[in-house]
């Protein structure tokens, strides 16, 4: 355990020094190295070199010898507490392994057909095998609904936030929160099949239309826009409500002109946010607003309408090389919006952030 | 006149003030409670629809495997295939993903260079930012093709063991790809629980730890883990109720068959959330509702698993 060693300190004396012999602090970093570039060597002399074979090997080796290592020269408590360190950063690269691989195989894949052809023409009139066509009926469509879904969430899930922060006391505000809670919990299917079990009680069977997928995006909305906007309303401080209460100002003027301009920021981040959540919803879509339009339609209330979610399933689904390259750019095509919403999300909140440092 | 007017002058803007006041304390509770409305919206249109066929049903809809509901009469078909298999993929998942996400938020909590420990927990909070259709691409047109050598070495060298037991499926379609994918979806969850968890940690107890001479490991055995366990096991139960209800994932990845199999490495088993997405465009006669009555039992169980989760957290953070 503690072992004392002697170690010289001066030319003539010699102390003794409470103090573990340990492994030099750039041991880790040299062995990842070193152990690197060994097991390159040797799969590329067996010529079988494999990024995850080199990585897994590197990581087996390294782990192993710095288990070793620290065993002998710091005792067994030092050797597994390295041997912990080693699984927690391992754990880490991990999750990072499919985000790279994700990220990379949907430009790589998507580039192929990503061009300003692909984002301004439709399918209609094209046959899903022919060399044509692209996703603008689908980005037309993911507009108009994500659109209508934001306009149906964005108050009721604010006034809600407003209603569990300046007004809502006691049980009822429990139950509401945990209920919201809830909510964020149900699976997006679930969300299609309610609006499908609407629609069939309100117009009949067999209707699909844009604005029934704009309510079922709605329900998954909701709850997401009451969590951040809730949090965002809290972070108003309590000294302006007072400031505006003592000028005889009512308690709604006060809200409508003091606590949501200040929060506005925040407010539009967390509905960013919200919408890039639910902008790649595909379940509910395929239910409510169909999987098979081809052509361009703005009309929410009519007919069926396609969405880049529900485009790159159903090219997926039809499963020929032409429709995996569409769908990859689908893919591209979605992951980039969501990115900018990402970004933008965050250049707001950065922004406009209270200058304030409560 | 106007010395009059003015005691008289004051009722009016207390009047508008209660009327905007009222107005606006009225539309804050009643979104409040359409919320309520909603959910209890959910629920009621499920059982509407879905009663028509579940009365029509010729076989226990709870214990058949069978799905023959796209008929005019007599329809006959059960939830007991889908179910276990939604559970299936869904607990495979869950032991893949917990330990990894554990150690992510150990990693981001105690480990990464404090500057670099927000970007990095902004890294993988980027995975739940990718739409779950994206995931299932990248699992068919990706991951599945190549984890086929894979399976082929898992039944060779541990087929001995039910779950690996062969053939392996010669396209990686398989319930454990799609547990990986979804596995991989949930990692972001269950790690933004543990994290929070995590550092809510009273700095004494770990200060302590460290002070009676305990390595970086020992600290975090005797005094992270015993406070972060509630916190870790309701992140882990909300990743489940993800994990049971994504469709997207599993629809694409999954060569579907309705049979009870713990065969991970076979193509087989269905979820339901995948079966409904999958039937629901040839759905005819009893087939919408059939499904409809699938999703309420999905409905249910992630409710079930989901309100367990809030639970748990809320009476961690109580006797925190």
């Amino acid at each position: 355990m503690s072992s004392t060693t002697t170690r010289p300190s001066g030319p003539e004396t010699t102390e003794t020094v409470l103090r573990h012999a340990s492994l030099p602090r750039y041991f880790p970093a040299a062995l990842l190295a070193c152990s690197a570039a060994a097991v390159a060597g040797v799969l590329l002399a067996f010529s079988s070199f494999g990024v995850v074979v080199w990585a897994l090997l590197t990581a087996v080796a390294y782990v192993v010898i710095t288990v070793t290592a620290a065993a002998r020269v710091e005792g067994g408590r030092k050797a597994t507490d390295r041997f912990v360190t080693s699984l927690v950063y391992g754990c880490f690269l991990l999750a990072l392994a499919p985000l790279v691989s994700m990220l990379w195989t949907v430009l790589r894949s998507g580039f192929a057909r990503f061009d300003g052809y692909f984002l301004s023409v439709s399918m209609n009139g094209v046959l899903p095998s022919m060399d044509a066509g692209g996703a603008y009926h689908a980005i037309v469509g993911t507009l108009a609904i994500t659109g209508m879904a934001t306009l149906i969430s964005v108050p009721i899930g604010v006034m809600t936030a407003v209603y569990l922060v300046e007004y809502a006391r006691g049980r009822i505000k429990r139950v509401i929160t945990f209920f919201v809670d809830v909510m964020t919990g149900i699976p997006s299917i679930v969300a299609g099949l309610f609006v499908v079990a609407l629609w069939i009680v309100l117009f009949g069977p067999g209707r699909t239309n844009g604005a029934a997928g704009a309510i079922s995006l709605a329900v998954l909305m909701i709850p997401v826009v009451v969590r951040s906007s809730e949090e965002m309303l809290r972070l108003v401080p309590r000294d302006l409500r007072e400031a505006s209460y003592a000028l005889g100002v009512p308690k709604w003027r006060t809200i409508t002109k003091v606590v949501l301009p200040t929060s506005a920021a925040g407010l539009t981040t967390g509905i960013m946010l919200a919408i890039a959540r639910v902008i790649g919803e595909t379940a509910p879509l395929i239910l409510t607003a169909g999987s098979s339009a081809v052509s361009i339609n703005w009309n929410l209330f009519d007919g069926q309408m396609m969405s880049l979610p529900v485009f790159i399933y159903s090219q997926v689904r039809m499963g020929g090389a032409v429709n995996y390259e569409r769908a990859w750019a689908a893919a591209l095509t979605l992951i980039l919006t969501v990115m900018l919403l990402f970004f933008l999300a965050r250049m707001i909140g950065r922004a406009f952030a209270p200058k304030s440092t409560r | 006149m106007t010395t009059t007017d003015a005691p008289q002058a004051a009722p009016p803007p207390t009047a508008s003030r209660r009327i905007g006041d009222a107005v606006f304390a009225g539309l804050a509770r009643g979104s409040g409670l359409l919320i309520l409305v909603i959910l209890a919206g959910v629920a009621a249109f499920l059982v509407i629809q879905a009663w028509p066929s579940l009365s029509a049903n010729t076989a226990n809809f709870l214990t058949s495997t069978e799905w023959e509901a796209n008929v005019r009469e007599a329809p006959a078909f059960g939830v007991a295939a889908l179910a276990f298999g939604t559970l299936l993929a869904a607990a495979v998942a869950l032991l893949l993903a917990t330990p990894v996400a554990v150690g992510i938020a150990l990693f981001i909590v105690y480990y990464a260079p404090r500057r670099l420990a927000s970007v990095l927990g902004y890294l993988v909070d980027l995975l739940a930012a990718i739409p779950s259709v994206v995931y299932g691409l990248w699992g068919i047109g990706f991951l599945a093709p190549r984890l086929v050598p894979v399976f082929g070495g898992l039944t060779e060298h541990l087929g001995w063991i039910p779950l690996f037991s062969g053939p392996a499926s010669t396209s990686g379609r398989t319930i454990l790809t799609a547990s990986i994918v979804l596995a991989v979806m949930i990692l972001p969850i269950i790690t933004a629980m543990s994290r929070d968890v995590f550092k809510q940690v009273p700095q004494g107890h770990r200060e302590a730890a460290l002070a009676m001479g305990a390595t970086r490991w020992e600290m975090i055995r005797l005094a992270v883990l015993p406070f972060g366990r509630s916190g870790v096991v309701g992140g882990a139960m909300l990743g489940l109720g993800r994990a049971l209800g994504e469709t997207m994932a599993v629809a694409m990845i999954l060569s579907p068959s309705l049979v009870i199999s713990f065969d991970l490495l076979q193509s087989g088993n269905q979820t339901i959330a995948a079966h409904i997405a999958l039937q629901y465009p040839e759905a005819t006669g009893y087939g919408v509702s059939a499904l409809i009555a699938a999703g309420l039992v999905l409905f249910a169980i992630t409710l079930a698993v989901n309100m367990g989760a809030r639970y748990i957290v809320a009476r961690g953070s109580k006797e925190a």
